[in-house]
């Protein structure tokens, strides 16, 4: 997983206008079986099935396979997601949010998020970003209307902001995650620096 | 005053960061072959050891096949089984081994051999941990950088959820199980309904619940957003729990006993959120959707076009056409092809029993493929100590090896594509049991009264 410190990101967007799309979407079941952490692996398997059909021809009318938003992420290119609302329930598996970071997004925008996906996206140092249910509807028309149109997501003010339209709103994150997103620091780290106190507690 | 779950919570408090999560210690964690090994790579990335070892246990389920134990043929899936077994080897981590007496789902096994008991907090790299709060514990599905973090120092990084209450009260009619309970509360809350809470169950249908039905319905918390499904710890709890192979002894028992009375949410706790339903209200249930929540009763109909919110109409149509179903049809009568029972959700004794009572002295239907699947080689033992699966095989079933089988389409048991599944577990999703399967999800006596018939039976009526 690439850790890449966040600041302001400035993109093209993939629209994935799927409510309630699971994790068993994002990353079929048979990706699980897999030991490995190479990010391409996962990439691959991001959206597998409704990117592929049965024989493993791309599926034309697929948004992720359409011309306009069929290049790779790189910077300032389809960098970001929009996602349909409840995005992530179902099962636990983090692969999912190793096939979104694998396949080169850093931000996940949507009104929603199931709880150990928004966790795991944390984790992979993918920024889940929550707006209302009113401005993610505008982002989709925007993107749909105008694939070159650019969403602008700054951490450290805590804004998302339709280039295009101007309207922008705040994005909830707390002071902690934000230092981890900002500074490429991880939980883990945190917990170790931390032993005292949970022996400490122990003892209790 | 305080609920249930914040007195678990509490407790476990290393400490709260400012503005930001609470540190919660552990007591248990459990890892299973497919969300562990990148975890046990941090350790040796990190060059450190399993804080406590002696919290953790381990045991492969989601890969091991049903029809026999002495090796996987996919090598993806066997090396990750054996990566599993060496990584335990490694760290010094208890490891129930595929093909052992010890091995089953982990969410059957961890509360059947009491290494799950009621006031602790315990997380699994699966979303169905929700399952153990059933004993009156917090437990919780987390990722795999999670496992690496509870690994690395027994603790987690967590925001405190918000708090529900779902009160069930009354007595639930004849031929309505804890299953039908859940996909009915699914179908009033919508699988989002309880994202960010933490629920408890409770109310006089809960209290008078076995505690494989109390186990059934905290393992279905996670399909309606919530994390973890908590029920007060009470007599059926401790009569459950005591004398089982991790469960404290004597002086000890008594001890601990007289710390888990103490767990209940007190009068007048606040809860983020209170709902109650009357058990009355509630019948045997099937799904005809792709979510667990597009629910009906099983002699119901699926909703008219008409019926549905406009915003949720396009996904009706999606998923109806991915069914083969139409608005308005009744599906009970509807031919099925494949019968499962099993998995975390009703892969335990009681669920035996049920589906045995109702094929007793009858006949699989002719061309159905059942697969009929213990959850841990415990109930699979009971099951033969006590005779069912002789009624089993007289109604010409077969009775398989413990496994996740074909909850979740990674080992051999997958239904082929276009084919339809009445199954006891969790999932319907687009091709959870097998690319291109179709699931309709029920109780084990709806199942079971399928499986005679070879189409979607209300088990009342047979
Ligand atoms: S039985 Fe199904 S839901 Fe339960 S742990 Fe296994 S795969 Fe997951």
């Amino acid at each position: 997983m690439a850790k890449q410190k966040f600041n302001i990101i400035e993109s093209t967007c993939i629209p994935v206008e799927i409510d309630n799309c699971n994790t068993d979407l994002i990353i079929p079941a048979r990706y699980l079986a897999s030991t490995t952490r190479d990010p391409k692996f996962f990439g691959d398997a991001f959206m597998h099935d409704l990117r592929y059909d049965a024989e493993g021809k791309p599926v034309p009318d697929f948004v992720m396979n359409r011309p306009e938003y069929s290049e790779a992420p790189r910077e300032g290119v389809h960098e970001i997601i929009i996602g349909g609302q409840n995005w992530g329930s179902g099962s636990s598996r983090e692969h999912a949010a190793w096939a979104i970071s694998g396949y080169g997004v850093r931000v996940v925008i949507s009104s929603s998020f199931a709880d150990i996906h928004r966790n795991n996206l944390l984790n992979c140092f993918v920024l889940p970003v929550i707006v209302s249910r009113e401005f993610q509807q505008e982002l989709f028309e925007t993107v749909k209307a105008d694939p070159s149109a650019k969403v602008r997501v700054d951490v450290p003010r805590q804004t998302v902001t339709n280039l295009k339209t101007g309207r922008q709103e705040q994005f909830p994150i707390n002071s902690y995650k934000k230092y981890c997103l900002e500074n490429a620091f991880d939980d883990i780290d945190f917990l170790l620096n931390n032993t005292d106190k949970i022996e400490a507690f122990e003892k209790r | 005053m305080k609920t249930l779950f914040d007195k678990i919570w509490d407790a476990h408090v290393v400490q709260n960061v400012e503005d930001g999560p609470t540190q919660l210690y552990i007591d248990r964690l459990y890892a299973h072959e497919v969300t562990s090994p990148q975890a046990f790579d941090t350790l040796r990335d990190k060059g450190i050891k399993p804080f406590r070892p002696e919290r953790i246990v381990a045991m492969p389920d989601h890969n091991t096949p049903s029809d026999q134990q002495e090796r996987i043929d996919d090598p993806v899936g066997r090396k990750q089984v054996e990566t599993l077994r060496k990584n335990c080897e490694e760290f010094g981590i208890r490891h129930f081994a595929m093909g052992t007496r010890d091995n089953g789902i982990i969410h059957v096994v961890g509360p059947e051999k009491a290494l799950s008991l009621p006031g602790m907090t315990i997380v699994c790299g699966d979303s169905h941990t929700s399952t153990h709060g059933a004993v009156g514990a917090i437990a919780m599905g987390i990722g795999t950088s999670e496992v690496a973090q509870v690994l690395a120092s027994q603790c987690i990084l967590q925001q405190k959820p918000k708090t529900m209450r779902i009160n069930i009260e009354g007595q639930l009619p004849e031929g309505t199980t804890a299953k039908d309970v859940a996909l009915y509360i699914m179908a009033k809350m919508t699988t989002s309904g309880a994202t960010g809470y933490a629920v408890e169950y409770a109310g006089s249908a809960i209290r008078s619940m076995s505690m494989e039905g109390r186990l059934t319905l905290s393992n279905l918390s996670i399909e309606m957003g919530s994390r973890a499904g908590i029920i007060a710890p009470d007599e059926t709890t401790f009569a459950y729990l005591k004398g089982r192979e991790y469960a404290p002894k004597g002086a000890e028992w008594d001890k601990a006993v007289e710390e888990w009375k103490k767990l209940y949410s007190d009068e007048g706790a606040v809860f983020d959120k209170e709902v109650t339903y009357r058990a009355e209200d509630i019948a045997p249930r099937i799904t005809y959707g792709t979510n667990p929540g597009a629910g009906i009763a099983v002699d119901g109909r699926i909703p008219e076009f008409k019926d549905i919110p406009e915003a949720e109409q396009a996904q009706f149509l999606s998923m109806l056409d991915y069914m083969q179903f139409k608005p308005g049809e009744k599906l009970e009568g509807h031919p099925v092809d494949y019968v499962f029972l099993g998995a975390c959700t009703n892969g335990r004794i009681e669920d035996f029993r049920a589906f045995a009572s109702v094929v007793k002295g009858r006949r699989k239907a002719e061309g159905v493929v059942a697969w009929l699947v213990p959850g841990s080689w415990l109930v699979r033992q009971q099951i033969i100590d006590e005779g069912i699966d002789k009624i089993l095989e007289e109604a010409g079933f077969e009775l398989r090896l413990p496994s996740c089988s074909a909850c979740l389409a990674m080992n051999p048991d997958k239904v082929p594509a276009g084919k339809l599944a009445i199954s006891t577990s969790n999932r319907n999703f687009v091709g959870r049991q097998g690319p291109g399967a179709r699931t309709v999800l029920a109780s084990p006596l709806t199942v079971a009264a399928s499986a005679v018939t070879g189409k979607i039976t209300d088990p009342r009526k047979l």
